[in-house]
């Protein structure tokens, strides 16, 4: 039968991956440059941290060098939407492909590497004995899961209780006032997408050192990075709502699996043990995606909240706002 | 900004280069600063290339020779150029309104879909005409890759939902549905694919004509491309030369005046959508139609997605993107054979950045300023 905390922990860590993506986004997205690339630095920062990995036994540099790639390529969108006023849209897609074409240009041959150093796992002492939370949030997780926990709780009081988290803000909602009170609307719109890219590239790295160690090239991600941007939108850019939905998503993953198993489900033979109705399943979390989008849209329109206001303009000093 | 000045003033350069809005774009330049961008980017994926441990010069001899060397090459270049033709102007209508359709990749699935349930349900006898059978697959393509359009069109114009992130999902879900069919109902013998179309299913290619034209023989050059030829047409003159084209612009360029003016956003945006899916979903009926004649799981190295930095390198106008789609055709025909498997990729994206990154010429001019 299906073991729920089993699910939940699982959900937990391939969630992670999720999160540190959409937190990513989040920063580059409130300072108002939305980056489209998610998918491809995320594929670029798990090639890179397998290959490092691989090549010096060392998953920390591996992990330093994937965050490190990844935020290269994130200050090529950077450049090109922040100086040249490139569309958005065009150049994060743009990201992207430069971005999945790289990682499988320097990952050749790559998948057949085998096994190497992973990033530890560890249970914490004492909390890990609490009923159903210890199993669920504290035993035998990867580091990285425990960086989550962290980071969402810092990135959240950093946007809104701190006076750079106000700049940031103040950037993407209302650039040319932040402007006039002499914010770098252009170097914080930099640090933010480059900011966006480490996460990303943290991402990656957590797929292929820590969830589901390896390089299956496109398979690697799956089109996690573009689940992340949708979350982003459902999250309303707040990190505590991406952190659930990033959990959400991470248990529907393994309970995609783990129905593919039994020869029962409830009273009814699974059909999903067959190859062919599993595809179903397999559809789960993209049409999820678009159904929590259309929760989220209503939801932001009923309560006239949504995305920054500036996102997606370059700003131009001296010119009037569209 | 004062610190930046004082920390400026340590070293000045002589000249600064300064941006200046232009008021006119000549009429040479769009072109100029395209072709531009194409060699900036074969330069710049040389250097990557090279840094892979690759010979970029050898890279690129091959993928001249190997798309544009010979009469056989230069016709499989124009095979895998008539989807593009036809995912480009998918993209380039939707682009023209800044909508983006992302999800011309599953608009073709869903088009190859349509197209094999007219041959495989089936829903016309494999007796019935050959111009009847292939109009019906042409319109259940057409049809299946509207549908595929209308869902995020819709979802855009009623609820603003993101539709980059829903025409991208719907991609994930098409592939996933054309795989259900395949493992499944329409699967021959266990294997993953289709049994093979009957000959009515086939569209017309060269090489049935050999025993007319002896030149013909083995060229596989099928209707598709006519298909693709008269929708570049269409298009171009609805764009341009039609009241909902102006409508279409309009929102395109100024959506505020467009709404002031009367125009029903919600309607054309939905309207654009099924279009531009529908143009998708015939680039998947003509691809099976034509070249494969079977419903499989991999029927396209994304053309979808390669439709898009078509319709952008072609500036989004019809006409040049059918020379877009040739070149661009030749590049996927020869990256299959090129060595890592991900080069063409990579240039495709580098291509799309430098184009992007060029057009800054259009809207500025660089000035060299004495200080």
């Amino acid at each position: 039968m299906i073991d729920w905390i089993v699910i939940l922990q699982a959900g937990v860590a391939t969630g992670t991956v999720l999160l540190f993506a959409s937190i990513g986004e989040i920063l580059a997205e409130r300072s108002g440059v939305m980056n489209l690339g998610v998918e491809g630095m995320m594929l670029i920062g798990a090639m890179f941290a397998f290959k490092v990995t691989v090549g010096t036994g060392n998953p920390w540099l591996g992990l330093l060098i994937a965050m490190l790639a990844a935020g290269a390529l994130s200050l090529l969108h950077a450049v090109v939407t922040i100086s040249f006023q490139a569309d958005q849209v065009v150049s994060g897609l743009a990201t992207n492909f430069v971005g999945v074409g790289l990682s499988l240009v320097l990952g050749e041959g790559l998948s057949k590497a085998g096994t190497t150093a992973l990033l530890p796992n560890w249970t914490v002492p004492g909390l890990s004995a609490l009923p159903i939370l210890g199993p669920i949030f504290f035993t035998n997780h990867s580091v990285l899961v425990y960086f989550g926990y962290l980071l969402t709780p810092v990135v959240w009081y950093y946007i809104n209780r701190t006076r750079p988290g106000l700049h940031l803000r103040a950037v993407g909602e209302y650039p040319s006032a932040a402007d006039a009170l002499g914010i770098s609307v252009y170097g914080l719109r930099y640090a933010y997408v480059f900011a966006g890219g480490l996460l990303a590239g943290l991402a990656g790295a957590t797929i292929s050192l820590a969830i589901s160690p390896g390089w299956f090239s496109e398979m690697t991600t799956a089109g996690q990075g573009w689940i992340a941007i949708g979350l982003v939108i459902f999250a309303q850019w707040n990190p505590w709502r991406a952190m659930a939905g990033a959990y959400a998503f991470g248990a529907l993953r393994r309970l995609i699996l783990d129905l593919q198993g039994p020869t029962m489900l409830l009273w009814f033979p699974n059909p999903f043990r067959f190859q062919s109705p599993g595809f179903f399943l397999q559809m789960l979390p993209y049409a999820l995606t678009i159904i929590i989008l259309v929760i989220g849209s209503r939801a932001a329109m009923k309560k006239r909240m949504g995305a920054p206001a500036a996102l997606g303009l370059p700003y131009v000093r001296g010119e009037r706002g569209r | 900004m004062t610190t930046d000045n004082a920390a400026a003033k340590g070293f000045q350069f002589p000249n600064s280069l300064r941006l200046e809005r232009r008021l006119g774009v000549p009429a040479w330049l769009p072109a100029a600063t395209s072709i531009g961008a194409v060699i900036v980017a074969l330069i710049l994926g040389g250097i990557v290339i090279l840094a892979a441990g690759g010979q970029p010069l050898k890279s690129y001899q091959f993928i001249l020779k190997a798309a544009f060397g010979s009469v056989g090459v230069f016709n499989d270049t124009l095979v895998k150029a008539t989807p593009l033709i036809l995912v480009g102007l998918a993209c380039a209508l939707t682009f023209r309104m800044r909508l983006w359709n992302i999800g011309a990749e599953g608009q073709f699935y869903m088009g190859a879909w349509g197209a094999s349930a007219v041959v495989l349900i089936p829903l016309l006898p494999a007796t019935t005409p050959r111009p009847l059978m292939l109009l019906a697959m042409a319109l259940a393509g057409f049809l299946c890759g509207a549908l595929w359009g209308f869902i995020p069109g819709y979802l855009k114009a009623k609820l603003n939902v993101n539709e980059v992130v829903t025409t991208l999902m719907m991609n994930y879900i098409a592939t996933s549905w054309v795989l259900f069919w395949v493992f499944g109902a329409w699967s021959e013998g266990g294997f993953q694919m289709s049994r093979m179309f009957p000959r009515t299913a086939w569209l017309p290619r060269l090489t049935d004509y050999a025993k007319q034209v002896p030149f013909f023989s083995g060229l596989t050059l099928h209707g598709g491309i006519l298909i693709g030829l008269v929708a570049a047409a269409v298009i171009w003159f609805i764009v341009y030369r039609s009241k909902w084209g102006y409508e279409i612009r309009l929102i395109g360029d100024n959506p505020r005046a467009a709404n002031y003016a009367g125009i029903n956003i919600v309607r054309n945006t939905v309207l654009v959508m099924m279009l531009s899916g529908g143009l998708a979903g015939l680039a998947g009926m003509s691809e099976i139609s034509g070249v494969v004649h079977r419903l499989q799981g991999a029927i396209s190295p994304g053309y979808g997605f390669t439709g898009i930095i078509v319709a952008w390198l072609a500036k989004l106008n019809p006409v040049a993107v059918i020379l877009v789609s040739i070149l661009f055709g030749g590049l996927l025909l020869a990256g299959r054979e090129i060595q890592p498997s991900g080069i063409p990729r990579m240039l495709q994206g580098i291509i799309l950045f430098c184009v992007i990154a060029s057009d800054v010429l259009l809207r500025y001019r660089i000035r060299l300023v004495r200080r």
